[in-house]
């Protein structure tokens, strides 16, 4: 055994569809989906007007005026996210050493949604260039640097010890508690929260991907909308939310007596050097991360019960990942579940990675596999077992979960239960 | 065996040097980079002072292509990392591909060209958002552009921490040469000197008003009263001592042997900073004492209080004036993800030189009983080891220990 190998103690998630772990669980085993026309602005005039939104009231959880008027809307959904997975592990936040618990925070687009809204105030309107300071609110510089993130959850956690953003684009929820797992490894801290978040639903994310066509127009079925491995997929949704974790090593969670809901035994992550956006079809560098992710698990692809996919909607991911599962685990993808939360949560950009592992954890806690939402139509091209509509039970001791990001990053982890943990 | 991460070649674009020996000389002799602010015009704003990069043309370094889908800031970094893989004359060609990794740090993205595209979006409407904002303005762009144009498909990574942001990347990139890669081009930039930009540092409340260059940026001085923001920075090329030799390296610049880092509290707690704490990590991961450091880079923040936190923070550990201290930022501006990236850059020439370059304008010294702060003149010095000290906005702190190979 590793004694210092980064097990699971504690999962907060903030998604759409509902406050908290336990509502998210519910929505994502139900297979009803939480995209809908966006609501969070008027989207009249944009390509795609869908978006999985959270029903988030803020004052509700528990966040007082001030943090509201100081917080971007992502931080928001990262502290109350870090909360709820520090209460869920049971640990008292008063009695740890705060110089040994430090924070991984994954997030894509940091806090573009006051960005936008204070620009917008400054250049009345896209007006000027050089835009009125006088009219600049005190907290914009927190605003312009997506580190704030990390600092609102370090100061939410009473962390003191090692504090970083991780910002690889949508893989950056998988990195940062890649990120947070090695930090445990290594033994710079004894506890870290570690998740990602991210609030893109506002004009200017909305606006970018209609330039690509990367989101989907689906406007008239918004429900339907986010249809991975679907023959008529035409875009990811566009989603917003968080997930944290708390990590803490295997020997001190077990002395503790703590519930442990899996072990990160292994995660690497490559780039595919290729395009920013474009994806080969091979699958290549997803291929050689979960080749990686696999070997230091010291795990085969036998011991995978389960594949948490990118399924992210667009034509050439969902090819590019069938791909990947096939090179990596042979003729064994074509026995294991695969399935996209996608298709109900929509695609957070950064934080989508840490919500699926937060899935992924609850898959081998409580032995029910997610559905892929509205796969009504294969795709031939995509030719594994997605779990179609309804969720499946089985028990799964050991879970694959992958992530795909601009900029071409590949990441993958292996969870595992601790019984199934060899090494 | 463990890797031992040395850095084996160096990339610079900064205020005061378009390259890494222009910066260098500019740097020990004193030459700032520091000028009124021409981009914007400095007259709309309180701020009238930067370390602009003069004279970068990004067609120079940049294909066109890539130029007009990435921001200035990913620009800067394109061209040191081209003239790092130079220096250490390193052809990406020959290494296999999944033994590459780029890590850079990024405070805040591509601020320009999302300025740009959002006044498109509201002045002109949604349909007039171009196709490059979304892979511009994003925090990722440096490291993905980088990836690209050089092949390197390993474990790739971005870090955002604000100014400790270069220490954070080059810490990262010594865990990648761990875990078995053998080549990490790793570092920072940043640029956000357009006009939304400046008004977002400004409302930090620590940016100095000074109108004359020359006494803008004083840390440590009697009259500091806040920092003059830059860009540019640095980015290093990091492999194993022995992989590098195998592949006939002979000047190494030195090796990454301690790092440490640590937050602070909030600031309506009663609990102390964590600064000490951080370079103690640093110490301790090197398994060297406050007696090993010849020289310190300071973060030298330039307001009075993080001034005299520094300063307090220093003689606690080594005692007082029994080290140099220098801040050789006071001739770039803070550059925030390129800042600490820039400090190591440094703290390697002054190792490789023997000299440690001056800290610029400091004629009122606030801590002169405490800091042996190198001022006005290069000092000749023996050098073994340099600890580099670094702040983020928000609280993070971070310190980094280079240290020359000695056979």
């Amino acid at each position: 055994m590793s004694p210092r190998r980064a097990v699971i103690t504690g999962i907060g998630v903030m998604a759409p569809g509902g406050t908290g772990r336990e509502a998210f669980w519910d929505l994502v085993t139900s297979g009803k989906t939480a995209t809908r026309t966006i609501s969070l602005f008027d989207p009249t005039g944009f390509r795609s007007r869908v978006a999985a939104e959270c029903d988030f009231d803020a004052a509700a959880l528990g966040l007082t005026p001030r943090e509201i008027r100081r917080m971007d809307r992502a931080a928001q959904l990262a502290v109350v996210s870090a909360r709820e997975a520090v209460s869920d592990s049971g640990l008292e936040p008063e009695r740890l050493n705060p110089h040994r618990v430090g924070v991984a925070l994954g997030s894509a687009v940091g806090c573009t949604m006051r960005l936008e809204q204070e620009y917008v105030v400054l250049s009345d309107h896209g007006r000027h260039w050089d835009v009125d300071h006088a009219y600049a609110v005190p907290h914009l510089y927190d605003y312009m640097v997506p580190s704030t993130l990390a600092r609102e959850v370090a100061w939410a956690c009473g962390a003191e010890g090692p504090v970083a953003l991780i910002s690889t684009g949508c893989t950056s929820g998988m990195d940062a508690v890649g990120h947070g797992a090695r930090i445990i490894e290594e033994g710079a801290a004894d506890v870290v929260v570690a998740g990602a978040t991210d609030a893109p639903i506002s004009p200017i994310s909305v606006a970018c991907f209609d330039a690509i066509k990367a989101t989907s127009p689906n406007n008239d079925d918004p429900e339907h909308a986010s249809r991975p491995f679907d023959l008529n997929r035409d875009g990811f949704v566009l989603g917003e939310g968080a997930a944290a974790f708390v990590l803490e090593p295997e020997d001190e969670a077990r002395r503790r007596g703590a519930h442990i809901y899996a072990a990160i035994t292994g995660y690497a992550t490559r780039s595919n050097a290729f395009h920013m956006t474009g994806l080969k079809p091979d699958g290549r560098e997803m291929a050689e991360a979960i080749g990686h992710a696999l070997h230091e698990a010291q795990a085969s692809a036998e011991d995978v019960h389960y594949i948490n996919a990118h399924g992210s909607g667009t034509k050439q991911n969902d090819r590019h990942e069938t791909a990947a599962f096939k090179r990596s685990l042979g003729d064994r993808a074509r026995e294991i579940p695969v399935s996209s939360i996608k298709s109900m949560v929509g695609h957070s950009l950064g934080s989508i990675g840490a919500i699926e592992l937060a899935a992924c954890a609850l898959v081998i806690n409580r032995g029910v596999v997610p559905p892929t939402a509205n796969l009504h139509t294969p795709d031939p091209e995509c030719d594994l077992d997605y779990v179609p509509l309804t969720a499946r039970e089985c028990r799964v001791a050991g879970v694959l979960s992958v992530a795909s990001g601009f900029g071409g990053f590949q990441s993958a982890m292996i969870l595992q239960e601790l019984g199934a943990v060899r090494g | 065996m463990r890797a031992r991460s040395v850095v084996t070649g160096i990339g610079v674009v900064a205020p005061n040097g378009a390259d890494l020996e222009d910066y260098w000389a500019a740097t020990l002799s004193g030459r700032s980079g520091i000028a009124p602010m021409t981009r914007p015009a400095a007259s709309s704003y309180p701020l009238r002072l930067a370390g602009e990069v003069p004279a970068f043309a990004a067609e120079d370094h940049v294909p066109g292509r890539i130029a007009v889908q990435t921001d200035r800031w990913t620009h800067l970094g394109l061209a040191a990392s081209a003239m790092a893989l130079a220096d250490a004359d390193a052809d990406p060609a020959a290494f296999p591909e999944y033994d590459m990794a780029v890590v850079t740090a990024s405070s805040s993205g591509g601020t320009e060209f999302g300025q740009r595209e959002i006044q498109k979006l509201w002045s002109r409407g949604p349909r007039s958002v171009g196709a490059y904002q979304s892979i511009a303005w994003f925090y990722a762009a440096s490291t993905g552009q980088t990836s690209i144009r050089y092949g390197m498909r390993g474990p790739c990574r971005v870090l955002a921490t604000e100014q400790t942001g270069g220490i954070e990347a080059l810490a990262e990139a010594r865990r990648i040469l761990r875990g078995g890669a053998r080549l990490v081009l790793a570092g920072g930039t940043d640029a956000s000197l357009c006009p939304y930009g400046i008004v977002a540092q400004f409302t930090n409340g620590q940016i100095s008003r000074a109108t004359v260059p020359e006494q803008a940026y004083l840390p440590f001085d009697r009259r500091a009263d806040g920092y003059v923001p830059g860009e540019g920075g640095a980015m290093m090329v990091l492999e194993d001592l022995d992989e590098a030799r195998r592949r006939g390296v002979t000047d190494v610049y030195g090796e990454i042997v301690g790092y440490g880092a640590t937050f602070d509290p909030p600031p309506d707690s009663r609990r102390p900073p964590n600064l000490r704490r951080a370079i103690q990590v640093a110490f301790d991961d090197a398994g060297l004492t406050a007696g090993d450091i010849d020289v310190v880079f300071a973060d030298a923040h330039g307001t009075p209080s993080a001034d005299r936190l520094e300063a307090e923070t220093l003689v606690s550990l080594f005692g007082e004036r029994s080290v140099p201290v220098t801040a050789p930022k006071t001739m770039t501006g803070r550059l925030y993800a390129g800042g600490a990236a820039l400090d190591v850059a440094t703290a390697l020439l002054s190792l490789r030189d023997q000299t440690i370059p001056p800290t610029v304008g400091i004629h009122r010294p606030a801590f002169a009983s405490a800091l042996d702060l190198v001022v006005d003149q290069a000092r000749p010095a023996t050098l073994r080891t340099a600890l580099v000290v670094a702040r983020g906005h928000g609280g993070f702190n971070a310190a980094l220990i280079v240290r020359l190979i000695l056979d």
